[in-house]
């Protein structure tokens, strides 16, 4: 077979999935789709077995190829998909921190959301917003949404959907620009935030609809970050968590947390034990430690366990690669390019 | 002139906050606003052009080019189409947005855990012994980060698991490590900015 049809048939079967996967998603009958605890046991000792299996055959000297390294990979994040065991998550400081800051907010408080992030992000940045806005619905706080991304307030919505699809949040009644609103997105990175500082109507003069900002009762009287009792920034990059913190928290006083991917939680730290940051929800984690502390389980918290598993095979082949580094004499030559 | 201007009121309105200063701060904010809205459509229009040309002229992988000029079609036109409502649920524009560029954005994202396994695989080698401690680093924070690593290490006095020693690692070398670094890029661009602010920095005009 030439490597055109290969590349054909690989693109046929990945839209034939693609196709099964939407329609399962749509019918809905994808999600009870799950193996039994024992099955799930059973799927994990034999991916064990096999990664020990490849580490024996890398002491003998017989190097894997890299697209055995893309098979276990895929395995792992999509097996635990249908499993139905669980994991004990444990609560980290940064994650209590936000919620006990949420906790102390009493009702009717306004809390603004930046959603600061795109599709890309979503995986780990959604389930965190999902969550996140169904605690501050639920618990009476007024939400205030916007983004300095331009499919941040897209993304809101989608969120925003979740959240009131939730039957607790829908027997609120809660109406929007009442109770919520989107004001939408606005370009100009941190010069929004430093405007929104002394007038949040000037940069947001219509929402998300269309609605005129005045027209809106939840933020008629809302004039700056002074009216703003709590921020929470989604962030996946520039313009982001940083920016808020070096405008928004240090110049204005603004108190905020921040749900960042995991890629950027590390850069934040230095914030959060400085003070300026009040809680931080790092990746897919951290929005599974939120919804256990808000006893809100969803998206976060189901997928951790594919999560553990991707962990687990990188380690894995990180010990394989070694394994065969010092088997090898430590030459300097590169593994997986054999085949 | 215009760069000196306004850069040196930014900096200004911050030290002082009033009048005339906080006006021009307002002015200069708008105007950033809008110049990047501008941007924006001059960057989407670019595209197309750069585009377009390629087709045109059926230069090297004018194919994708065609790609790019559909899809921008595709989701443009349904925006303008759909009025002010275009973004609510149900709509085409919605649809598309949910179910083709949702899933491709993070397909693409999400190869990226492939790249990161074989990378891994192929180049995390304890050589010395600083990529031996930065190995054992990853070890603890990429299994004390997931509920495995306190499964896995449950046996060991709380205060010692691996979900304790990764959030040690973060809170204290990294964000030590990470300070550094926002220091050391702090200073630089305040350097950067003064030299744009005098004028003795032009790169950003074109100029050498």
């Amino acid at each position: 077979m030439s490597e055109r049809a290969k590349e054909i048939l690989v693109v046929g079967l990945i839209l034939i999935l693609s196709i099964i996967v939407y329609l399962g998603k749509v019918g809905g009958w994808i999600g009870a789709l799950a193996f039994s605890p024992a099955v799930s046991i059973v799927v994990i000792i034999l991916i064990f077995l096999a990664l020990v299996w490849m580490l024996v055959r890398t002491l003998r000297g017989q190097l894997l190829d890299r697209r055995i390294v893309f098979l276990f990979v895929a395995l792992a994040v999509v097996l635990p998909f249908f499993m139905s065991i669980t994991q004990e998550i444990k609560i980290s400081p940064e994650v209590q921190q936000l919620y006990d800051a949420l906790e102390s907010l009493p009702p009717g408080s306004k809390v603004l959301v930046s959603f600061d992030y795109d599709p890309p992000s979503a995986p780990e940045l959604q389930p965190m917003a999902e969550s996140f806005l169904r605690y501050c619905l639920l618990n009476d706080l007024k939400v205030i949404i916007m983004g300095l991304w331009p499919q941040g307030p897209q993304q809101a919505d989608l969120a925003l959907q979740a959240a009131l699809a939730d039957p607790r949040v829908q027997q609120k009644n809660l109406e929007y620009g009442v109770d919520y609103v989107n004001l939408g997105f606005q370009a100009g990175n941190e010069f929004v935030i430093q405007r929104m500082g002394a007038n949040i109507e000037s940069m947001f003069p219509r929402d998300y609809t269309g609605s005129a900002y005045r027209d809106l009762p939840l933020v008629r009287n809302v004039k700056n970050f002074s009216n703003i009792d709590y921020a929470f920034n989604l962030s996946a990059g520039y313009p982001g968590t940083q920016e808020w913190v070096q405008v928004a928290v240090d110049r204005y006083g603004l108190w905020m947390g921040a749900g960042n991917t995991a890629v950027q939680a590390p850069m934040m730290y230095a914030y959060v034990n400085a003070g300026q940051l009040e809680g931080l929800l790092g990746g897919m984690n951290g929005a599974a430690e939120f919804e256990l502390l808000t006893g809100l389980p969803g998206k976060g918290t189901k997928y951790m366990l594919s999560q553990s598993f991707a962990h687990m095979v990188v380690i894995a082949f990180v010990i394989i690669g070694n394994a065969a580094f010092l088997t090898s004499g430590r030459k300097k030559q590169p593994l997986g390019q054999g085949k | 002139m215009i760069t000196g201007i306004v850069g040196a009121v930014f900096v200004l309105q911050y030290f002082i906050p009033h009048w005339p200063f906080s006006k021009m701060n307002a002015w200069f904010s708008d105007w950033f606003s809008i110049v990047a809205a501008f941007a924006i459509w001059l960057g989407a229009l670019n595209l197309m052009k750069i585009s377009a040309q390629k087709v045109v002229g059926r230069k090297e992988d004018w194919g994708y080019a065609l790609v790019i000029i559909f899809s921008f079609l595709l989701i443009v036109i349904p925006g303008f189409a759909g009025g002010q409502g275009y973004r609510e649920a149900g709509t085409f524009f919605s649809w598309l947005y949910e179910w083709a560029y949702t899933p491709l954005s993070s397909t693409m994202f999400a190869i990226l855990a492939f790249f990161v396994a074989s990378a891994s695989y192929r180049a995390f080698r304890a050589r010395n012994l600083e990529a031996s401690l930065l190995l054992i680093a990853a070890f603890f924070v990429m299994l004390g980060r997931v509920p495995v690593g306190d499964i896995l290490t449950g046996f060991m006095p709380v205060g010692w698991r691996l979900s304790d020693l990764a959030s040690w690692v973060m809170n204290y070398p990294q964000a030590a490590g990470q300070r550094a670094i926002m220091i050391g890029i702090a200073l630089g661009l305040v350097s950067t900015s003064l030299r744009i602010i005098l004028g003795i920095e032009r790169s950003h005009l074109g100029g050498e």
